[in-house]
């Protein structure tokens, strides 16, 4: 189990993945790291990015959403509209029974589209797909979104002046109970009074 | 010790070869002591080291011998093979690290991560170039209530805040300029380098350092065969011997590669950023455009290239 | 040929003594072979032998250098009314305090060496085949300087005895412009050592410009003690004419020294306690010890105490003249400085460490007996060099071809 999924998710199947977000993720962020490259020609100000690492796949530019084993797509079970008033549901009770992200003046169909349930809605009705999910997420957390497509909020690895892969929000943050997770600390230091010789190096 | 967070992505550091069956960590360290106790090193590196200039003056070919000699040494002793190289700086690069205080949660990955990229002694002594202190949100940064044995069930602790020290890559220096052999000394791309074959063990730089970023060998170090990192530079990661100095080195033979240092990726929280400040779309660059920065201890005037800041 | 009869000869002074002498030899060549034994477990298993960590890098062996290298320039106290004010009492005994210097630099080397992590790299900080740090280390400056004042006093010390030994008396022309520039060396040599901390912005127990001045008042009650009981041993067991004005006068000038010591201690004192900055913890670690952390507060009250009681012991001339008191107050002045110039000085400039934490640091077992083992040696040092000189001053030993005695003749006044 990753640190990074505190809820305990695994990832959705690779090739699955690949072939959504190769599909859906904007060429601007794709593009973020070699334009910056290609900006520095002008001023000679950065150098050319290094080369990708063999280890690297290609076309993966960010972290695939988190879902539960098997629960996607939603329209295996999902064919048709649901009643769009807010209620309890019959399903879903682990997510219900932990919903803290502006209950009680949200729920479900809130972000997930009603008729599309393989999909996201915005507020003006736009439907946005689980890999774009940051685009829904920045729409009331609009700073942490600017942040977050500059580097600036969350988690990157890779070069840093080259191929990098981002975090989608929901990658750290759980979008039906977000706040970060508090962690086991690893083991504090061993105080000075405490490092020694071993006896046997001191009397071999 | 096995939140390493490994990526579907990218490795974090290169698959270990060798099928070494596992010995007692003990066993290993009263080996290596008595070993190598007695005299720093083998008999016929002995001598090259009592031949050997100041790393600056060495020509091209001395160094690549130098290299290729301390290749085939770690290899014999870490029973696995381990690459040494000289990573140069790269041209137009000035190194620029940032540290979120409004997001680390004083998890320590950083501290560990670091250590096992870096070939660190785990005991006796433990070095850790990476220290986490724990502040109090009511005093701010205020050493005196600061501590680095925090311990709790779970981190963060209420009304504390979390603020890791290392070193600070300063522009001005205070170790550089006492240290009496010229064995350590500013990067161009703003890295501050130890040639830990060439130091004397005086721990001037450690007096000088105001942010406890020096670490001394003060005994062999323990470094487990199957936890050393073969994939090393010679003023980065290598292995270190007793009784020199040894520092953060911002990964330089990752970021001197274009990857992020260790504890940059492990960070869980995305505390850590990392970049070439001459670039202007850098992340680095758009910390201190869009942030509120401070540098720690600015009074003394060292020009750290580790600034922090509060995203929120 | 004649120099080589003059070492010959020089053994067998060092060697010939009673049975005190004797003992006292056996107990140095004991110390050192503790010192031997304790750095021999160091070289082995590393300077975790020692109680220095990262958080206190520099304790006991840094803390006797800086008190021996203050030892060593206190040789001035005798040059300067010897050789500037030309005062006959304190003139004839002028090498005795250059043999002390001698043997304190050798401890101070030691020490150094000791304190190293890689003392086989110590060809590092030679301009060949090494690289020292000109001219921004000071450690690099204090290697230089203090390898030339005793290269200095050496000179100095080997020339008056050796013509000494021929019955000739020594030239003027090299020992005096020598002699007076030991006295802006001594001085030298003593600041470089206080700007080796005071340069450290990291310390601001240390960053004080009020530190050189006072390492040298406090160097010139350290040495001059060592000397005043060394003269009264050496009047006893020799028959060496020393003049009671002459120790009287080098305690006068100790409780000047004393003084003005303790007044730039109230200085300090002042400054941290009445400006109540964050920087006040490390005075306040010394003097008053932090929460439950106060294991060097008695020493620090212990060293004010007799600090104050051989100053005034020295300053009033009934108790200079009186020789217990004179004594008591050599001892109390010497370990009042040893311990402000060690404990004092060293250990609170690092706690706090720069993070904030507090180690308290002890002495480990390892440290003492190589501690002990250098002030062996450095006790063998000057118990052969006065040997071999105070036969030549009183010209018992002599060169089998040089002229006779003159009564009242010294070595020290060209006839």
């Amino acid at each position: 189990m990753s640190v990074r999924f505190p809820r305990g998710r695994s990832c959705f199947p690779l090739a699955a993945a690949v072939a959504v977000a190769a599909a859906t993720l904007p060429a601007t962020l794709a593009g973020a790291a070699p334009a910056a490259a290609a900006a520095g020609a002008e001023k000679a100000v950065a150098p050319a990015p290094a080369a990708r690492p063999a280890d690297l796949p290609p076309g993966i530019q960010a972290e695939p959403p988190p879902f539960t084993e098997g629960i996607f797509p939603c329209s295996q079970c999902h064919d048709r509209a649901a009643d769009p008033k807010p209620r309890q549901l019959a399903f879903h009770d682990e997510i219900q029974g932990d919903f803290h992200h502006g209950a009680p003046t949200r729920w479900c169909l809130d972000c997930h589209d009603n008729a599309k349930r393989d999909f996201l809605h915005l507020t003006n009705g736009d439907l946005v797909p689980f890999t774009e999910s940051y685009r829904l997420c920045g729409q009331c957390h609009g700073d942490k979104y600017r942040d977050w497509r500059v580097g600036v909020h969350g988690k990157r690895t890779g070069m840093w002046d080259g191929q990098k892969t981002y975090f989608l929000c929901v990658n750290c943050h759980n979008p039906h109970n977000p706040r970060f997770k508090a962690l086991k600390p690893e083991p504090p230091p061993v105080p000075p009074s405490k490092q020694a010789a071993s006896s046997q190096e001191m009397h071999p | 010790m096995t939140h390493r967070g490994r990526l579907p992505v990218i490795q974090d550091s290169p698959a270990v070869e060798g099928g070494l069956s596992r010995r007692r960590f003990l066993q290993a360290a009263a080996g290596s002591a008595a070993l190598l106790g007695l005299s720093a090193c083998k008999s016929s590196d002995v001598l090259e080291e009592l031949r050997r200039r100041n790393l600056k003056e060495l020509s091209k070919e001395q160094l690549q011998e130098m290299l290729a000699r301390l290749e085939k040494r770690w290899t014999d002793e870490y029973g696995k093979k381990v690459t040494v190289t000289a990573k140069p700086p790269i041209p137009g690069v000035d190194f620029g690290y940032g540290l979120d205080l409004s997001r680390c949660i004083g998890c320590r990955r950083c501290v560990y991560a670091c250590v096992k990229e870096n070939n660190q002694s785990r005991k006796n002594p433990q070095i850790q170039w990476i220290r986490v202190l724990q502040m109090e949100k009511d005093h701010g940064v205020d050493l005196a209530h600061a501590t680095p044995y925090y311990d709790p069930e779970k981190v963060p602790e209420a009304g504390h805040f979390y603020m890791p020290v290392q070193c600070q890559q300063c522009r001005h220096p205070p170790c550089t300029k006492v240290c009496p052999v010229k064995a350590t000394w500013k990067e161009p791309d703003g890295i501050v380098v130890i040639d830990y074959d060439w130091c004397i063990g005086c721990r001037c730089c450690t007096a000088a350092c105001p942010y406890g970023a020096r670490k001394f060998n003060w005994a062999e170090p323990k470094l487990p065969k199957e936890e050393m990192n073969p994939v090393t530079d010679y003023l980065g990661n290598r292995p270190r011997p007793k009784g020199v100095v040894e520092k953060c080195t911002f990964c330089l033979q990752r970021s001197r590669a274009g990857r992020y240092p260790a504890c940059v990726e492990i960070c869980p929280v995305g505390a850590r950023k990392f970049g070439n400040l001459l670039d202007p779309k850098s992340e680095i660059r758009e910390v201190m455009d869009r942030k509120r920065v401070f540098v720690f201890k600015e009074d003394l005037a060292t020009e750290p290239q580790f600034y922090y800041f509060y995203a929120t | 040929m004649g120099f080589l009869q003059f070492l010959k000869g020089a053994v067998k002074q060092v060697t010939a003594g009673g049975k005190a002498y004797k003992a006292w030899i056996a107990l140095l060549l004991a110390m050192i072979g503790i010192g031997l034994v304790g750095y021999s477990k160091q070289w082995q298993v590393g300077l975790i032998a020692t109680n220095m960590r990262d958080q206190v890098t520099w304790a006991f062996y840094v803390g006797n250098f800086t008190f021996l290298v203050g030892v060593a320039a206190a040789a001035v106290l005798l040059v300067v009314p010897g050789y500037v004010y030309q005062w006959k009492p304190i003139k004839e005994v002028v090498v005795l305090g250059e043999l002390l210097a001698i043997s304190a630099l050798s401890m101070c080397l030691l020490f150094i060496l000791v304190d190293m992590g890689r003392p086989d790299r110590l060809t590092h900080i030679l301009p060949w085949p090494g690289s020292p740090n000109w001219p921004s280390s000071l450690l690099s400056w204090d290697a230089l300087v203090l390898n030339l004042y005793l290269i200095v006093n050496l000179s100095v010390v080997v020339h008056i005895l050796y013509r000494g030994y021929r019955g000739r008396a020594y030239a003027k022309w090299f020992v005096v412009p020598v002699v007076v520039f030991s006295i802006p060396m001594a001085v030298g040599i003593h600041t470089v050592t206080a700007f080796l901390y005071n340069g450290m912005a990291a310390r601001p127990y240390w960053n004080a410009s009020i530190l050189a001045p006072r390492f040298l008042a406090s160097a010139f009650c350290s040495g001059p003690a060592v000397m005043i009981i060394l003269f009264q041993i050496l009047r006893k067991t020799t028959g060496l004419e020393i003049k009671d004005e002459a120790i009287r006068k080098v305690a006068e000038l100790m409780a000047y020294a004393m003084f003005f010591n303790l007044f730039l201690l109230g200085a300090e004192m002042f400054k941290e306690y009445y400006s109540r900055t964050e920087h006040l913890v490390y005075t306040q670690y010394f003097w008053q010890g932090i929460g439950d952390k106060k294991a060097l507060v008695p020493y620090a009250w212990f060293a004010l105490f007799a600090s104050v009681v051989a100053f005034l012991l020295f300053l009033i001339p009934g108790t200079r003249k009186n020789w217990v008191t004179l004594n008591v107050g050599a001892v109390l002045i010497f370990a009042g400085v040893y311990i402000e110039k060690g404990m004092g000085l060293v250990i609170p400039g690092m706690t706090p460490d720069t993070l904030g934490e507090i180690y308290e640091y002890r002495p480990s077992v390892n440290e003492w007996m190589v501690a002990v083992g250098i002030f062996g040696v450095g006790g063998l040092v000057l118990t052969t060099l006065v040997n071999i000189a105070v036969p030549i001053m009183q010209g018992t030993f002599r060169a089998p071809d040089a002229p006779p005695p003159v009564a009242g003749e010294t070595a020290f006044a060209p006839h």
